[in-house]
């Protein structure tokens, strides 16, 4: 109990120190805000008006407090661009990058365990090679370029999908999660390769333990002795990896995103540090901040559940 | 299972030193000035004249390429110095003394290696701006955790060691027992380390110049021009496809050859 | 389909012609009428079943605000008048048809206008237009800070209310006052959600909005006027135009406007293209209040050592026209082709006055762009570099997002030169020249000569139509003579449609009307 309080607090701190410096940084940032809002029509008058209803004449702590407060109570303040609520905004982009990291998550749990397994289990040393070569190459190919790879053979050659289309999920689910498969397959893809030869490594690792060879000895196959203890340990290393993965997919999803044009919160992060939409820019920041740190969270909790040894420290 | 780890070495070295070799003549001479502009010669596809094509705006995409891997080997090559330099001083300092300074130092490195160093990158050169100089300074710092910790954990192994407590009686001086017995002892850690760095660095420069924050036109990087081939996959397929074999080319080789330094590693120590 | 465009190309230029009140006006159409629209490939037979009621259109840019009196972009403007109306509004013959109003009159001495409020005007909202909600609009349209010409002429008059009618008394003549009144949307006084989900009385009413992703129009059941014929219009936000040409030749578009030559050249569905011109002035605009630019023997180097045909041919197929100054052929009055003759490709000439500026050794800049707008503008860009290296200027290309160009460019004002092409939201001369004059807060490269300005005013002030004509004209001549920017052609335009469709209107002005399409 100690130790999820413990965890919980650093969370916390964390989360405020990130907020906190990402809040600094983008104030010594160049450029008024007020000036992007009114034009440079704007006459002095109007600026200091504006100025001060923005509490841009408050001193930084000030104004960071006042944010810290309206942000936890859910109010983002407003997009100096387009002049819309960023918690609508957001509202709008989140569950298309949630939904995203979410499918692509699950294409690496459902092709990357079986084929981990597989491959671990398997005692072949041509296919071993031949796995560990495909495993290399596929963690070389960068996410945008499988995209764009995709767009390419699957989009253009073979016309199973239009390359810069997108389907909202308001309009029709069905299409939008067709044409999620592509940007999803695209992040996975190298995850699927890490966690194929993570898994393959740690089960390989297991079996050569003295628990297994005890087990053998007294007489257990080898598939049981797989089934019952060493994919048990081999799988606890590979839950923690799969956890922070979350955190990779996510930023994954923020460049795949600009291949395949789908409108999330990576497109809108990039447009707004474009054009240095200060609130729009700090929310998202804040959220994938806060996204990592309890993915992080997470990994620590399950490795606390899942392996005994750890919580007698 | 000696044989297999040499193929890995093998085969990355190979393709390194191709690659090196292409990036350095690249240095002096392309096929085409990189920057020159064939109106009449644009898209053309493949041939003996222009070995990989030219692009939107009639230039030579193998000289374009030879000069873009200038740009990404010298980032990356900087980044790593840079990271592996302050890796290497913060890493032994702390390993070696310990302490609460060594306690806040690791705490810090942990949570900053907890965020994705692409979205640590690319939030920073929001702020900072692009260019070649600023992915290099940012990058070159985000990269110092990664290496310390490897360093720290090394020299905070070895500096009980009964070999560096007889240096110490015998009276050697600090420094030289941290720099000269003890960093030797950390290559075989460091170097698929710096491999991996070489990548990571090559991979996030492309990323960003990818994304239109990184590498300004018209300074010729991978990422750019993959970016500016997307939008011709169409009608110069190749324009991407080849740009793109580039980086993946690069990245292999290097993920190669630090895969088999792994695997010598363990490999000796069994 | 080629001979409605051509009479609609036609309608236009005379329309200019009636519009300007002078009859003998000629204007350049478009030379690039013929051979473009069979490009497209009539290998794929048009889709056989009956198009739906509800259409996608593409467009390359996000809008910047929904608020009528915020929109600063032609992107935003074009797609918003299906939403919002004035008093009046345009025709595609550059005519005014009366649209919040049922009837205008203009007194004899041409200082008092009065607009016959409609009967029956209802707001998307559901609420009755009324004159106070009619002079809420034009306050509001005065105060706001981004179409200042428009402010400032609605502000030089005095508007009373008197029963149904709108009357606006000038101060002085101002010919050019109903497109002026066309561009104040009338909204709803006690309405305070514009941005976010505007209301106007347009034939089409706002259905949703998602940042970078679609503006959703549907059809306003309670027009007054000729209703809309689509149910649904759905303008779908792109990247980028690549991207949008790939969905376009997919079917899954229905319709994109703004497209460049070597575009529809790589489109092969079958759809009908319709050609036009863009009105802008396209040109690599130099800041002319920073070294280099601010030496007028420097900018005149430019244009000799800048071959407008060969950049032409490189970015834009050699399609559309050169324009010499800060004006399009389609505004025939004024246009002047001549000018564009003035800066023959002169390599030699150009150091010459480049030694004489004190920059024998060249000098090096940056030429800023939008990358939305690659195509063109990047080429050109790139070509313009090239031919500048002859001349020993290092020109480097700065690529910038277009919501960074807008408010570090155009309003910020910090760049060397960028490249870019200039509409008017105002059929009217002032709406290409008043920019220029010395201290308007848009004339963003910080052109100053006196001369212009005095031209300027004196155009301006002018009552007598043939001696403005003049004036107007003397203005264009001193841009060019002053080399203030190296003006460089407009745009050829194409409309890609669905065959399903038709009753597409180009307009004078960049305006996409909805209204009138309809499936066959």
């Amino acid at each position: 109990m100690k130790f999820f309080l413990k965890k919980t607090i650093t969370l916390i701190i964390t989360l405020f120190i990130v907020s906190l410096l990402a809040f600094f940084a983008f104030s010594i940032i160049p450029g008024d805000p007020t000036a992007k809002i009114l034009g440079m029509e704007a006459s002095q008058a109007q600026i200091d008006a504006l100025r001060i209803e923005l509490g841009l004449d408050q001193p930084v702590l000030v104004r960071y407090l006042d944010w810290l407060g309206n942000f936890v109570r859910g109010d983002f303040g407003t997009s100096y661009s387009y002049q819309l609520p960023v918690r609508q905004m957001l509202a709008d982009k989140l569950p298309i990058t949630a939904l995203l990291t979410l499918i692509s998550f699950l294409f690496t749990l459902v092709i990357a365990i079986p084929l981990g397994i597989y491959s671990g289990s398997v005692k072949s040393e041509w296919l071993d090679r031949v796995n560990a070569t495909i495993d290399q190459v596929f963690m070389s190919v960068p996410q945008f370029f499988i995209g764009i790879l995709m767009c390419f053979v699957l989009g253009i050659s073979m016309k199973w999908f239009i390359p810069g289309n997108y389907v909202s999920y308001s309009s029709s689910w069905s299409g939008f999660l067709y044409y999620m498969i592509f940007p999803a397959f695209s992040i996975a893809i190298p995850r699927i390769a890490m966690t194929v030869k993570m898994l393959r490594s740690s089960i390989l690792n297991e079996l050569g333990r003295d628990y297994v060879r005890t087990a053998h000895s007294r007489g257990c196959s080898r598939s049981v002795i797989l089934r019952r203890y060493v994919l048990r340990n081999a799988l606890i290393p590979v839950i923690t990896f799969l956890a922070i993965s979350m955190a990779e997919i996510m930023t994954g999803s923020i460049i795949v995103e600009q291949v395949f044009t789908v409108p999330g919160i990576g497109r809108l992060l990039l447009t707004s540090i474009g054009n240095r939409d200060f609130p729009v820019v700090l929310a998202i920041v804040v959220i994938l901040a806060a996204w990592i740190v309890l993915v992080n969270y997470l990994a620590d909790i399950i490795n606390q559940l899942v392996d005994p040894r750890l919580r007698l420290q | 299972m000696k044989k297999k780890l040499n193929s890995f070495i093998c085969v990355g070295g190979v393709l390194a030193v191709l690659l090196t070799l292409l990036f350095l003549v690249g240095l002096f001479w392309t096929p085409y000035p990189p920057d020159e502009m064939h109106a009449m010669a644009k898209f053309q596809a493949p041939s003996a004249q222009y070995l990989l094509g030219t692009d939107n705006l009639g230039r030579d995409v193998l000289s374009r390429i030879m000069d873009g891997m200038g740009t990404s080997f010298f980032i990356a090559i900087c980044v790593v110095l840079i990271g592996c330099f302050f890796g290497i001083v913060i890493g032994s300092l702390c390993g070696y003394y310990g302490g609460i300074a060594d306690a806040i130092l690791t705490r810090l490195c942990d949570t900053i290696t907890a965020f994705p160093a692409m979205l640590l990158a690319l939030i920073v050169i929001s702020i900072t701006g692009g260019g070649q100089y600023n992915i290099i300074l940012v990058l070159g710092i985000l990269f110092i955790p990664s290496f310390a910790r490897i360093v720290r954990t090394e020299y905070a192994r070895v500096r009980d060691l009964n070999y560096i407590q007889s240096a110490r009686l015998m009276g050697v001086s600090t420094f030289r027992i941290m720099y000269v017995h003890i960093l030797p002892n950390t290559i075989p850690v460091l170097l698929p380390a710096v491999t991996i760095g070489f990548n990571n660095a090559i991979l996030s420069e492309a990323s960003m110049s990818f994304l239109g924050i990184g590498i300004t036109p018209p300074q010729a990087s991978l990422g750019t021009m993959l970016k500016d081939s997307q939008s011709y996959l169409r009608n110069a397929p190749w324009f991407a496809l080849c740009t793109g074999c580039a980086i993946v080319l690069i990245i292999l080789s290097f993920s190669l050859l630090s895969e088999g330094i792994q695997q010598r590693n363990r490999s000796r120590k069994i | 389909m080629k001979k409605p465009i051509l009479a609609a190309i036609l309608a236009v230029v005379l329309a200019m012609g009636s519009l300007c009140g002078c009859g003998g006006a000629t204007s350049e159409a478009p030379a690039n009428s013929s051979e473009n629209s069979a490009s497209s490939g009539e290998a794929t037979p048009a889709p056989e079943a009956k198009h739906a009621n509800e259409i996608v259109v593409g467009i390359p840019q996000d809008l910047d605000s929904l608020d009528p009196f915020q929109m600063g972009t032609a992107g935003t403007r074009e797609v918003m008048f299906n939403v919002f109306e004035g008093l009046i509004k345009l025709n595609p013959d550059g005519s005014y048809a009366d649209a919040v109003a049922s009837s205008h009159s203009v007194s004899e001495d041409g200082l008092t206008y009065t607009f016959t409020l409609r009967d029956g005007v209802v707001f998307h909202n559901g609420k009755a237009a009324t004159a106070d909600d009619v002079l809420y609009s034009i306050n509001t349209c005065v105060a706001s800070t981004v179409n200042e010409s428009v402010a400032a002429a609605l502000s030089a008059a005095e508007v009373s209310v008197d029963g149904n009618d709108i009357v606006f008394t000038l101060g002085e003549t101002n010919t050019d006052f109903l497109a002026y009144v066309s561009n104040a949307y009338i909204v709803p006084a006690d309405y305070s959600a514009q941005a976010t989900a505007p209301v106007g009385t347009g034939p089409f009413k706002f259905e949703s909005y998602s940042v970078q992703d679609s503006l959703v129009l549907s059809k306003n059941q309670d027009y007054y006027g000729t209703p809309a014929q689509l149910d649904k219009v759905t303008f779908k936000i792109f990247a980028s135009t690549d991207a949008e040409l790939m969905a376009l030749d997919s079917g899954a578009l229905d319709m994109v406007a703004h497209l460049q030559y070597d575009q529809i050249s790589t489109l092969s569905n079958g759809y009908t293209v319709l050609d036009g011109t863009m009105n802008l002035a396209v040109a690599m605009y130099l800041n002319n209040a920073v070294a280099p630019f601010d030496n007028m023997l420097v900018r005149q180097a430019l244009c000799y050592a800048v071959d407008i045909d060969e950049i032409m041919a490189f970015a834009t197929g050699g399609q559309g026209v050169k324009i010499g100054s800060s004006m399009f052929p389609n505004f025939g009055k004024y246009f002047d082709a001549s000018l564009a003759e003035n800066y023959p490709h002169n390599v030699e000439k150009a150091k010459e006055l480049l030694a004489e500026a004190g920059y024998a050794d060249g000098f090096s800049f940056k030429i800023t762009y939008a990358t939305e707008y690659e195509h063109p503008y990047g080429d050109m860009a790139a070509a313009i570099q090239q031919e500048l290296a002859q001349v020993g200027i290092t020109a480097e290309l700065n690529p910038i997002e277009w919501a960074s160009w807008y408010s570090d460019v155009y309003k910020g004002r910090s760049f060397d030169a960028t490249l870019v092409g200039f509409d008017t939201s105002v059929l009217s001369a002032t709406g290409m020249l008043q920019r220029w004059t010395s201290n308007a807060s848009k004339n963003m490269i910080g052109f100053s000569n006196a001369e212009y300005d005095e031209a300027y005013a004196a155009a301006v002030a002018c009552t007598d139509d043939a001696e403005q004509t003049a004036l107007y004209k003397r203005c264009l001549e001193i841009l060019n003579e002053d080399a203030a920017n190296v003006y460089i052609q407009d745009l050829a335009e194409y409309v890609v449609i669905n065959p399903a469709l038709e009753g597409y209107h180009f307009y004078p002005l960049y305006i996409m009307d909805m209204s009138t399409i309809c499936v066959k």
